[in-house]
């Protein structure tokens, strides 16, 4: 279902190459950069989008991607003036608008 | 899953209240814990480290308060085993668990924000509570302020901030404890949907003047480190690397001093001790069987007071960070890396680790993979091994031998243990959701002395009570295995045995004892490894508790040389056989059995605890079974392999 998801945004972004969309998923932002949550992606299971609200990850919070694991996975990010990591599969499910 | 969570909180005395302690993992809950009630648990900076109930009597004045620790929680909406156990007992409606007539709640106040989204879930149970707040002097320190007062007017309950160490605070936490029917109730509860919510976290945010903590620059330098794509892969092995070389360089003089004091009681027994029945028993089953274990002592003490620092000190998370990708191969994640970690203390906490894991397939393939890794019993017996091995002196490149030997042994257990929970992931059934990965990042700090020190005794207390109770009855049930039958002059005479030869006596009695019967009776499954009928005796013995091995190859050596016991393990021969004079601890047969021991489940606890935590006793005799196996299989080809190359 994800697998989809993210091949269409490929797509989206393939087209602007120029600036990245503004709209993206908290999987694609580079480490240093910020977004603002706006919304859990509907295909996130609802127990798993209940557990990422309760973690800080809720519409309007900042998160700040801080570094990527040696291996590229999980991925640590600042939310509600804390760090937690994650996979970037649940990343992918959390929708941000991209912070200047 | 409530049923195995360890003492039923019940009332015991009317009147005397219980308190359930509600945190997420990190905020301090377990260390307020052991404040008040000084029952020891172990503390740390990982999250969900607490998996296990915990409960303890405070004394305050001349009362008591039961306080039950419950597991770290972010929410009570469970997605765990041990956050539905906390989901259950501050339900009014759940009769199994007995509610508590109040809750103290822990906030670390550096991560306020987050934390009173829980606060709010828990305010919806209508128990009376009081907020506990943590790790002010860390956001004082971090430049955020919170104005106490302020929080408290604004929720409507009362919030006492502690900060560690401070007996002031507690004295004032303290003195609540005894009527929390008199606590302050707010006059609504806090809203349930989930923006409504926000907008209360953000009010009360206002309310409290709560200026947001700057990033902790300190952790942050630490990290660009620590977890760098290089310099941090380099620190992880060099870290782990060096956990074994301490436990060999520091712990050798310390445990050459326990040694001696057992030495200087053998001597006390060989000279004061004339009856011979009871000598061999004090000075062989006591001396040499116990001694033998207890000089292990030190090593464990280390082995916890590292895992203990490394988990104080916050770097735990970040090697299960590092580490998930790695886990993430064998379908495992980060929890089950803290499971396994656990592991290399005992497989027993690593095993009730896995209720942290919300899937239950992931569960049991920890809980089959856990056994593998290395134990600090497995030590004892890799520690004798591999002195029998690789001299002391020997070293490779700048680094001792031994520890290289070591490292290599642990290595190989989890890599097998990573295996084994791939196998097992693999072939079991595919249904059940995907849950979600997160594992909080908590800022270094330095690691409390005294938790660390507690985690450090009661480790050595529990080696010393096991050493006490079952090792000493196995090895004294051996010993009597291995003096029994007795032999008249006669009978020595007409065996060609000189009975003043006290060597030869000794040598002659353990070779023909009921022990040498049963370790013969094995010798058609083992051979094929090299092992003789006294390694056998070892094996059987060690199911009880793998010490035992030592203890029994202790006993052994001091029944046939009862003057250099040390020196006999060494050049031991085969006793009959195809092999007879030869030497026995060839490196085949010792890296042989080194691998044995790496994969067979000798540990009657562990197989008594998994029984506990899945209900039935497949899953354990799912895991002997597969285990001896591939002990036998991999011995054997160790066994092979060795012998080829020596």
């Amino acid at each position: 279902m994800l697998s989809v998801q993210v091949g269409e945004r490929q797509k989206a972004d393939a087209s602007v190459p120029a600036v990245p969309a503004p709209d993206a998923r908290l999987a694609d932002l580079r480490p240093g950069t910020s977004g603002r949550v706006t919304a859990i992606d509907e295909a996130v299971e609802p127990s798993t989008a209940r557990r990422l609200f309760d973690l800080g990850f809720a519409p309007g919070a900042e998160v700040t991607v801080l570094r990527k694991a040696p291996l590229g996975d999980p991925v640590v990010f600042q939310v509600a003036e804390y760090e937690v990591a994650l996979r970037r599969v649940q990343a992918a499910g959390i929708h941000v608008r991209r912070m200047a | 899953m409530s049923g195995h969570c360890g003492p039923a909180a019940t009332r015991t005395v009317t009147g005397t209240n219980r308190l359930a302690l509600v945190g997420s993992p990190n905020s301090g809950k377990s260390t307020l814990f052991n404040a008040l009630t000084g029952l020891r648990t172990k503390t740390g900076n990982y999250p969900g480290v607490t998996v296990a109930r915990y409960e303890g009597t405070a004394r305050v004045g001349e009362h008591e308060v039961v306080i039950e620790d419950l597991p770290g929680t972010y929410s009570l909406d469970p997605i765990s085993p041990d956050e539905q156990v906390v989901a259950d007992v501050l339900d009014p409606d759940n009769p199994e668990l007995g509610t508590p007539d109040a809750i103290l709640v822990t906030i670390d106040a550096t991560t306020l924000r987050r934390s009173l989204g829980l606060l709010a879930q828990v305010m919806q149970t209508g128990l009376p509570l009081c907020v506990v707040l943590t790790f002010r002097d860390e956001l004082t320190r971090r430049g955020g302020t919170l104005d106490v007062a302020a929080l408290r007017r604004a929720l409507g309950v009362p919030v006492i901030g502690v900060t560690s160490g401070s007996r002031n605070d507690l004295a004032q936490l303290q003195s609540m404890l005894l009527d929390p029917a008199a606590w302050e109730r707010p006059v609504l509860p806090p809203p349930t949907d989930p923006s409504q919510r926000r907008a209360w976290v953000e009010s009360l945010l206002r309310s409290a003047a709560y200026e947001v903590p700057e990033a902790d620059h300190r952790t942050r330098r630490i990290d660009a480190v620590l977890l760098h794509p290089l310099w941090g892969t380099l620190v992880f092995f060099a870290t782990m690397f060096a956990f074994f070389q301490i436990i060999f360089t520091v712990a050798a003089p310390l445990q050459d001093a326990v040694q001696s004091v057992f030495d200087w009681l053998g001597t006390l027994v060989t000279d004061y001790v004339s009856n011979p029945l009871l000598a061999g028993f004090l000075g062989n089953a006591l001396i040499g069987g116990v001694g033998g274990v207890v000089v292990f002592l030190p090593q464990i003490a280390l082995l916890f007071l590292m895992i203990s620092v490394l988990e104080g000190s916050g770097y735990l998370s970040r090697a299960a960070f590092l580490m998930d990708r790695i886990m993430a191969k064998a379908g495992l994640e980060g929890r089950a890396f803290v499971a396994l970690l656990s592991s290399l203390a005992c497989a027993i906490p690593g095993i009730m680790a896995t209720r942290s894991l919300p899937s239950a397939k992931d569960r049991f393939a920890t809980m089959m993979a856990a056994p593998l890794m290395t134990c600090s019993a497995r030590l004892t017996v890799y520690v004798l091994l591999t002195g029998l091995l690789v001299g002391p002196g020997t070293t490779v490149g700048p680094f001792g031998a031994q520890g290289v030997v070591m490292f290599a042994l642990y290595l190989l257990g989890a890599v097998s243990a990573m295996a084994t929970a791939w196998v097992f992931k693999r072939f079991s059934s595919r249904s059940g959701p995907v849950l979600p990965f997160y594992m909080e990042m908590p800022s270094y700090r330095m690691p409390r002395p005294r938790t660390v020190a507690e985690a450090m005794w009661s480790a050595c207390k529990g080696f010393l009570q096991k050493v006490g109770r079952i090792i000493l009855l196995v090895t004294v049930a051996l010993w009597l295995l291995l003096s029994l039958p007795t032999h008249s002059d006669a009978q020595l005479r007409s065996a060609g045995v000189n009975p003043a030869d006290r060597t030869a006596v000794s040598a002659y009695e353990v070779n023909h004892s009921y022990a040498a019967g049963i370790g013969h009776a094995m010798e058609p499954v083992f051979e094929p490894l090299g092992f003789d009928w006294r390694i056998n005796v070892g094996v059987l013995g060690s199911l009880s508790a793998r010490e035992v091995f030592v203890a029994t190859l202790g006993q052994v050596a001091a029944a046939q040389n009862p003057d250099q016991p040390a020196k006999t393990l060494a050049h031991m021969t085969y006793t009959d056989g195809p092999h007879q004079g030869q030497k026995l601890f060839t490196p085949a047969t010792t890296a042989a059995l080194l691998v044995f021991f790496l994969y067979a489940l000798q540990c009657m606890s562990t197989i008594g605890v998994m029984r506990r935590e899945t209900g039935s006793w497949r899953w354990p005799a799912v895991a002997f079974g597969y285990m001896f196996v591939l002990a036998w299989t991999m011995a054997f080809l160790t066994h092979t392999v060795v012998g080829l190359l020596a």
